[in-house]
């Protein structure tokens, strides 16, 4: 019974005391909300160490029954095992220069950026392919695209000026419409799902999918 | 005549994708070589975030940079950090990094070594780098409270006490300005987390996909100025007056952008010229 009612009672409290709080500039229930900040940030800090287990959980599994793509495993934990090595018995790994500062810049920074710029080359592919103004809606959807693309790149700027112009009303008008509408309705659902939380209404974030 | 120019729009549909990466591979290299100088005009949003950065005194009350973009985002959001680290180092501001994405710490670190090395700024005195905390918003939320309850200690382990540009930086009153330049959500936090609750002046940085949803927050005052994609750099570069990598982006990028439209343009064309084609083939089966 206790096991399932102490974490209802810890959400509750918590809960209802990080919303009363905002309202209440008193000394000591201020001074309660600086630790608890403390504890978060400690509870927070623990997820990396969650993650990085998990991590390495998936992928031992792979290894051990001879997945068909262990092989990228294997460079999983070299690389984990490597960087995680250069940070922590390094003395100085913070260093400009050091062996983990350069494997960051050098490794992982070229890495990244490569993935991420592919998409230019996959955008540009599947809007030939498949942006079609087959409906209306598909047809405001690409004419949109197609000014905001131009009216963002100084080239739009010297077809005409209309161009800019009408970029900033696609922005500052329909899209911030839409947008607010999106939030609000996604803030309400928040306050909703926060409210069940702490009420003890919705519980699955204790596991066993009640 | 009608059936050849079905047939080539038929057969343009089905174009290797390899020669369209060809052409963008081409479109993005070439304006490095050849730039085209296209000029870039200034909008509003960066206008007021340069606004709000040149107000900021010189060996004042320092600007805290949040560095919270990863290598994936580096070249829109690079930039941006090193245009407004050129920024308040000419001013003379002073200047708080910090980073609230763990991969974030590598490259806000390469940012400030390069800005500061550039404009001969002295560390612990002009600048300081925090490093990464964990938590996203509790750490927005605590340093409202208290910095040194967050972060004790700089990036390289100097008590914050014993840094000369920290004496008297206790929280964000002591802070006029804060800037995120973020490719994920975190220039959001701080506006609900440093905003809201402490009245924290916020600007933003993010990728121009990113740019639109922060639009409304920019409408409403809750951030003071953004810098969308690398066109945001780019103006924020125009105005400090020392066009950078932002800017030489902008030839590639225009290019790219005009191809895109064509190709969408050419596919509808293509798509519709062979439509009635496809419905013909349809009714005869």
């Amino acid at each position: 019974m206790l096991r399932r009612r102490l974490p209802l009672l810890l959400c509750f409290i918590a809960g209802l005391f990080m919303a009363v709080q905002y309202y209440v500039p008193h000394h000591s229930v201020q001074s309660a909300y600086e630790t608890l900040l403390l504890w978060l940030q400690t509870l927070l800090a623990f997820a990396f160490l969650l993650g990085t287990v998990s991590l390495i959980r998936v992928h031992y599994h792979k290894i051990r029954n001879k997945a068909a793509d262990r092989g990228f495993s294997l460079v999983m934990f070299a690389g984990l095992f490597a960087m995680l090595g250069l940070g922590f018995f390094h003395p100085s790994h913070h260093a400009p220069g050091s062996p983990f500062n350069l494997m960051f810049l050098n490794v992982q920074v070229p890495i990244e950026a490569t993935m991420f710029s592919l998409l230019a080359f996959y955008v540009a592919s599947a809007a030939f392919r498949a942006f079609r103004a087959r409906t209306l809606e598909a047809t405001l959807l690409l004419v949109a695209a197609a000014i905001v693309m131009l009216g963002r790149v100084p080239i739009g700027e010297m077809i005409s000026s209309t161009i800019p112009e009408a970029t900033r009303w696609i922005l500052e008008v329909p899209n911030l419409a839409a947008k607010r509408g999106i939030m609000i309705g996604v803030g309400l659902g928040m306050m909703a799902t926060s409210l069940k939380i702490i009420l003890g209404i919705e519980r699955a974030w204790m596991g066993g999918g009640d | 005549m009608a059936s050849s120019m079905t047939r080539f729009f038929e057969r343009f549909l089905k174009i290797d994708r390899r020669w369209i990466f060809l052409a963008i591979a081409i479109a993005v290299v070439i304006p490095f070589f050849a730039p085209l100088g296209l000029p870039v005009d200034v909008t509003p949003p960066v206008q007021r975030l340069y606004d709000a950065v040149d107000e900021l005194e010189a060996g004042g009350a320092p600007l805290l940079l949040s560095i919270d973009y990863t290598p994936a985002t580096s070249p829109e959001l690079e930039p941006m950090s090193t245009a407004i680290l050129r920024h308040v180092f000419e001013k003379g501001v002073r200047v708080i990094v910090m980073t609230l994405h763990p991969a974030g710490y590598g490259m806000a670190e390469s940012a400030i070594l390069r800005a500061a090395e550039e404009a001969g700024a002295e560390y612990g005195e002009d600048l300081v780098y925090l490093g990464f905390q964990p938590g996203t918003s509790a750490v927005i939320l605590g340093l409202g409270v208290n910095i040194t309850n967050v972060f004790p200690e700089d990036a390289y382990g100097t008590p914050l006490s014993e840094i000369p540009l920290m004496e008297g930086i206790r929280n964000y009153d002591d802070i006029p300005l804060l800037i995120s330049l973020a490719g994920w959500s975190a220039s959001e936090a701080w506006v609900y987390f440093a905003h809201q609750p402490y009245g924290q002046r916020v600007g933003g940085g993010v990728t121009a996909v990113m740019a639109t949803d922060l639009y409304p927050y920019l409408d409403s005052g809750q951030l003071v100025g953004l810098l969308g994609g690398m066109r945001g750099a780019a103006e924020y570069e125009v105005l400090i007056g020392r066009p950078g990598s932002g800017a030489r982006g902008m030839d590639s990028q225009s290019v790219i952008h005009l191809i895109i439209i064509l190709l969408i343009v050419l596919g509808n064309v293509a798509y519709f010229a062979t439509r009635r084609q496809r419905k013909l083939a349809g009714e005869g089966t």
